[in-house]
């Protein structure tokens, strides 16, 4: 935690248009758990992948000069972006510019026709999603719950680049999104797609390849039946959401999953009302998931399948070895 | 200046030294030195021809010191130590000069600057060489009582061998049981006989073998001492059994109610009870009581073994025991630990029910296993039909262990038999390279493929739940690209195999550390030589045996674990050792007996001598570190061979060219922090 | 120890270019990254096979392939390869040198990229409504007419803008791009970009 929980905040071009409500219900939930938010001043565009494919240097060059501006803003060492494409390309271009010395000195070079300099590693690109769970922490946030998620089956789908490549948490498996989601009184379902790619900019591209890696995950959430998707990311949100009817066209399915941002569903378990939220501007509505909020739920299947005494135990870490008497 | 005559051979070590080294003009130039009588090259001086020459100079020249430019001492500074006392010459007044390792190995792009370095450490051996002193190797009787540490099948021969031979062993295992991983496996590939029916004479013999002192449940906790003569402090766990009266007939551990999961043994996929003996062939065949699981230790009731105890073995507060051996060499065989498959989370080790590791499938088909030799899911009941094996879990891979475990192709290949054999499965081998080295393995590894195994070139990259297409619901799907074709494929099954590493146990770096021996960077222990003295260490009288060393099969853990007998009983039959004189020595008359070196010393070798108010070095518990000399205030402490002088003379003859001979090195006295 | 080849040809030349890149020289051909790739089934050839070809100095068939073309940037590949190869910052320094020779697969989207750093160029923001029909009228324009209904139902939702932002200082940003792409336009150094 950053003194007097500072932040300097990136939201990227997404948060303006497409995940707008990622932007309002991350700037309201800030606001309630008293986090300060500083807005980096004319930010520029992170380059998304598309910058990155065509020339490198100008890519690393146009990351850096919101890096500099960064350190301008004061407040914290820290930066924060919600999503998950801005925060590799800051990360990325904060690492190898302290890594790779040779591309670091170039890109201060450029920064410098600019009136810029910023030095590699001299700041600390974060995901919201770090923060709210590091920094914030589950018991203070489950102190902050007034209106638990009981009852709303939701899928935590963190998307490729919170976890890939090198961030700490478990590059396949993570669980922190899980976890925050059981803080919040909601019930996460298992779902092994979690962390696989929702489509990117393939939806642009290519829409046989987009759509589906898309239904994949669609798939897998349906399987597992959830009520919701949870996401972190505006580019996963608007490809899971957005292209949901495309892939049913395509596919002849019939998913109708709306796909929440976590920073959502942080707000309602808070107390907050909808409209503070964003909700509304998603294309396949929220509003049906929600109102299960506060049912009961029927007695969870056990995964795996409660076992009768022929069964062989299943693998625990030596040393949590259970006494089955 | 000094008077002395000395001889300078530099070494073309064929291409290796010459290739890069002007070892001609190297010679030449080092015939200039102060001192200098002679100066030569050649071709190979550790061939006979080259050691004569040393042999002839000292004879005919009267040279007084030797500096040979080859080498790293560790391989052939005894051949020239032997060359100089032959010639009559005192071997600690050789210096050899590493300008290989150190110069043109390293250096093989800049010849020139490579040659200039050669002869800067040609320059400071021959300056360290001209204040060298004759030095006399302690001689010291050897105990003939050798340690073994380590009962699985290496430290097993290595006792036996001893032993037979007629010399008395002290075999000490950590578990209840010896056997080790052995003990814990069905078949033995490429011959597929059964490892119970080949191990267990052999334990047996272990156990009714008068030279042989089994401590099993016991580990050693402090070495001191040096080769011939060690003292090792052994901690026998208390086992709660009274051996004396224990007849091993099992009706405490059929009546014990505490179940838990055997981690060890049944490697997680069985129970045993809290009273238990790891499995029905255990030598010794005593029980231990588990205390963390067992009930009365909980709660203070329960008892029912003691209840049930016919002899009234079960004593439920013994204590630990401790044993004070002297020894005379030591076998380190303390095996290996599996991967942890968890930390690979794309195979879903752990979270998908019907991932297995290898050893968890060792454990199911075996007969005296959980599922009675069965192949069955983890529900216990149903048999799979279609098998997926996973090579170089934990092998082979930079984000884990980057070495290949050497073992698992050919077990997973027995593996893949005994699946076919028993459930007729359809069986898929996912593998980067199929290693089937080794004699008869290649042959096994054709009879797999008449079988009609499955062989799938190309590392799987995830084990998941998650069905994509019809065909893959309630499956395990294996997906990864099949190389040979340059596609990706899903592959569901019922069941996956993971073929996980060997890893060095998990406190090898402690156990070294113990022992004085060093670890590679994998975290094995590391041999003297790893082609010519591969179960040596560098600390004289400890050899290592089996996995500890690093992975390997049966086989070859065997023929280590007798090898290490050869090496001990050479030793036991020289009768004495000769132990470098490279030791500390303190100067009693200038000794403040300050006694700074007192407690410093690592080896606890510095006794204070109160009448005479100084401290004494006990030169057979000094290994030569030097700790004491650096710290000593009045620099009064001297390490033999290593002297203060001989240390400054090398630096300044390091930097020959970077000073006038006027000037001095000195050290620095650094003001404290 | 350094790769030698007679002349420094692309495999050499995409090595320098990536930060790291130097790994691809221990590639073992295990395949993990073809069998992690989303989608690798769309690929012409795998991640892995475009290596191997790369080394066999095949270089016009490597800048046709379309392989880098389909990489998500999903970084499953990088995370999971046993030779810790950053094969996703390969994939980019892969469409790059196919710009370069004008040699990319006709499927490609260097023209989407063009059209975002088009914008970016011009803004300093990415302007997704600007972007999606720009690039789908030039390549797809059969398909814009089914898409257009998205794009008007997330103009109602007020999730995409109809004219782009724009960065206040953008004289700066166009110092800087333009300072950068003359760095880039030299002949990269021996020793590559670290």
């Amino acid at each position: 935690m950053t003194e007097n929980g500072t932040y300097v905040y990136y939201p990227g071009c997404s948060l303006q248009s497409t995940g707008r409500a990622y932007d309002t219900s991350t700037k309201r939930v800030a606001q309630h758990l008293n986090l300060t938010l500083n807005e980096i001043e004319d930010w520029n565009c992170c380059g998304a992948t598309e910058y990155f494919s065509v020339n490198a240097l100008p890519a690393y060059s146009l990351v850096a000069r919101n890096l500099a501006l960064a350190a301008e803003t004061g407040g914290a060492p820290e930066v924060v972006a919600p999503c998950s494409a801005c925060y590799l390309n800051l990360r990325k271009t904060n690492d190898y510019m302290h890594k790779f010395k040779k591309l670091g000195a170039q890109v201060n070079q450029a920064l410098a026709a600019g009136g810029l300099h910023y030095e590699g590693g001299s700041l600390r690109v974060r995901h919201l999603l770090d923060i709210i769970v590091q920094d914030v922490g589950y018991d203070a946030i489950g102190a902050q719950v007034t209106r638990p998620l009981q009852g709303l089956r939701v899928a935590p789908y963190y998307g490729c680049l919170i976890v890939r490549p090198d961030t700490g948490y478990n590059t396949e498996y993570p669980t922190h999104l899980d976890a925050l989601m059981t803080t919040l009184g909601a019930t996460v379902v298992d779902f092994p797609m979690k962390t696989h790619c929702c489509g990117g900019h393939m939806t642009q591209i290519s829409e046989e390849v987009a759509y589906e890696l898309i239904r994949r995950i669609l798939k897998n959430a349906a399987d597992y039946g959830a009520d919701a998707i949870v996401t972190l990311c505006p580019m996963c949100q608007l490809n899971l959401d957005a292209y949901q009817g495309q892939v049913n066209r395509t596919f002849n399915t019939d998913f109708n999953i709306p796909v929440m941002f976590f920073t959502q569903l942080m707000g309602l378990a808070f107390g907050l009302s909808t409209d503070e939220l964003g909700f509304g501007s998603e294309m396949v509505p929220a509003m049906p998931a929600l109102s299960r909020i506060g049912r009961e739920l029927p007695e969870e299947r056990e995964r795996p399948k409660r076992r009768d005494k022929q069964a062989l135990p299943m693998p625990t870490p030596r040393g949590s070895g259970r006494s089955e008497s | 200046m000094s008077e002395e005559k000395i001889g300078v051979y530099v070494c073309h070590c064929g291409h290796n030294i010459a290739g890069t080294v002007n070892v001609e003009e190297v010679s030449e130039w080092a015939g200039h030195l102060p001192n200098v009588a002679v100066a030569k090259n050649y071709k190979f001086m550790c061939s006979s021809l080259g050691q004569e020459m040393v042999e002839e100079d000292i004879k005919q020249e009267g040279l007084t010191r030797v500096v040979v430019a080859a080498c790293s001492p560790h391989m052939h500074e005894p051949t020239f130590r032997g060359a100089c006392q032959r010639a009559g010459l005192n071997p600690y007044l050789f210096e050899m000069a590493n300008i290989r390792e150190h110069a043109s190995w390293v250096h093989q792009d800049d010849k020139e600057a490579a040659t200039e370095k050669a002869k800067a450490i040609i320059s400071g051996a021959v300056r360290r060489a001209e204040e060298l002193e004759p030095l006399e190797p302690f001689r010291a009787p050897i105990n003939e009582t050798t340690l073994v540490v380590g009962g699985g099948i290496a430290g097993i021969n290595a006792a036996l061998e001893i032993a037979n031979s007629g010399h008395k062993v002290i075999l000490v295992e950590r578990e209840p049981s010896i056997g080790g991983h052995m003990a814990q496996f069905d078949k033995t590939f490429p011959t597929l006989d059964c490892a119970a029916c080949i191990l267990t004479p052999k334990m047996f013999d272990v156990g009714n073998n008068p030279n042989i002192e089994l401590l099993t449940y016991s580990e050693v906790e402090q070495v001191d001492g040096f080769v011939g003569n060690f003292t090792v402090r052994i901690r026998k766990r208390a086992r709660m059994i009274d051996t004396g009266l224990c007849t091993g007939c099992g009706d405490c551990w059929e009546r014990c109610p505490a179940k838990v999961i055997d981690f060890v043994y049944e490697s997680g996929l069985g129970y045993r009870t809290a009273v238990y003996r790891p499995f029905p062939q255990a030598v010794p065949k005593y029980p231990v009581i588990d205390t963390e699981s067992c009930i009365y230790y909980k709660n203070g009731r329960c008892k029912a073994c003691e209840k049930f105890c016919p002899t009234g073995a079960i004593k439920f507060d013994q204590q630990d025991e401790v044993v004070v051996a002297n020894v005379g060499n030591i076998v380190l065989a303390t095996g290996y630990d599996l991967f942890d498959a968890r930390r690979i989370p794309a195979y879903g080790y752990g979270r998908l029910a019907n991932v297995f590791t290898s050893m968890e499938f060792e454990r199911m088909t075996n007969a005296s296993g959980p599922t009675n030799g069965k192949v069955l899911l983890r529900d216990g009941v149903t048999q799979p039909e279609s098998v997926a094996i996973i090579h170089c879990v934990g092998s082979r891979d930079k984000n884990t262990n980057i070495y290949c475990s050497a073992t698992c192709c050919m077990a997973a290949l027995k593996f893949a038999h005994l699946v076919k054999e028993k459930t007729h499965a359809q069986v898929y081998n996912f593998y980067i390279d199929m290693r089937t080295a080794f004699k008869d393995y290649e042959l096994f590894y054709n009879r797999l493929l008449e079988e009609g195994t499955h062989f799938i070139r190309g590392r799987a990259a995830e084990v998941t739940d998650a069905a994509r297409q019809p065909g893959e619901e309630g499956k395990l799907i294996v997906q990864a690209e099949d190389t040979l074709i340059g596609k990706q494929r899903r592959v569901p099954v019922d069941m996956v195999i993971l073929m996980v590493a060997m890893e060095p146990r998990a406190d090898a770096s402690e156990v070294a550390h113990r022992f004085g021996i060093g670890c590679s960077d994998a975290g094995f222990f590391t041999e003297r030589h790893p082609k010519l003295d591969p179960v040596a260490t560098m600390n004289e009288g400890i050899f290592i045996a089996g996995t500890c060393q690093g992975p390997k099969d049966i086989p070859a853990s065997v023929a280590q674990g007798e090898a290490t007998a050869a090496r001990v009983l050479s030793l036991i039959g020289k009768g004495e050792v000769q132990v470098e004189p490279v030791r500390a020595r303190i100067d009693e008359d200038r000794c403040s007996g300050c006694r700074i070196c007192n407690n410093l010393c690592p080896y606890g070798a510095i006794d204070f001598i109160a009448e005479k108010g100084v401290s004494r070095v006990n030169p057979a518990q000094c290994k030569g570190c030097g700790t004491c000399v650096a710290a000593c205030p009045s620099q009064v402490i001297t390490g033999q061979h290593y002297t203060y002088d001989s240390i400054m003379a090398q630096i300044e003859g390091l930097l020959y060219d970077q000073r006038t001979p006027d000037e001095h090195v000195r050290v620095l006295e650094m003001e404290p922090a | 120890m350094v790769h030698t080849s007679p002349k420094p040809g692309l495999y050499e030349q995409i090595m320098a270019e990536t930060p790291g890149g130097e790994a691809l020289v221990t590639c073992l051909q295990c395949g993990t990254c073809g069998g992690s790739c989303p989608s690798g089934a769309d690929m012409d050839s795998t991640p892995r096979r475009l290596f191997a070809m790369l080394m066999a100095d095949m270089d016009d068939a490597v800048l046709e392939s379309n392989t880098p073309w389909y990489c998500v940037s999903c970084y499953y590949c990088t995370v999971r390869c046993p030779q810790a190869i950053p094969i996703t910052d390969l994939m980019y320094t892969l469409k790059q040198s196919a710009i370069a020779a004008g040699k990319f697969h006709k499927d490609a989207h260097a023209n989407f990229s063009d059209s975002f750093i088009g914008y970016v160029e011009q803004f300093g923001r990415s302007f997704e409504f600007g972007l999606a029909t720009r690039f789908q009228l030039t390549h797809h324009p059969l398909r814009t007419v089914r898409k257009s209904g998205l794009g008007f139902d997330m103009v109602r939702r007020g999730r995409l803008h109809t004219a782009p932002d724009r960065i206040r200082n953008m004289p700066q940003l166009t110092a800087i791009l333009n300072e950068a792409k003359r760095i880039a336009a030299q002949p990269v150094p021996a020793g590559g970009v670290t």
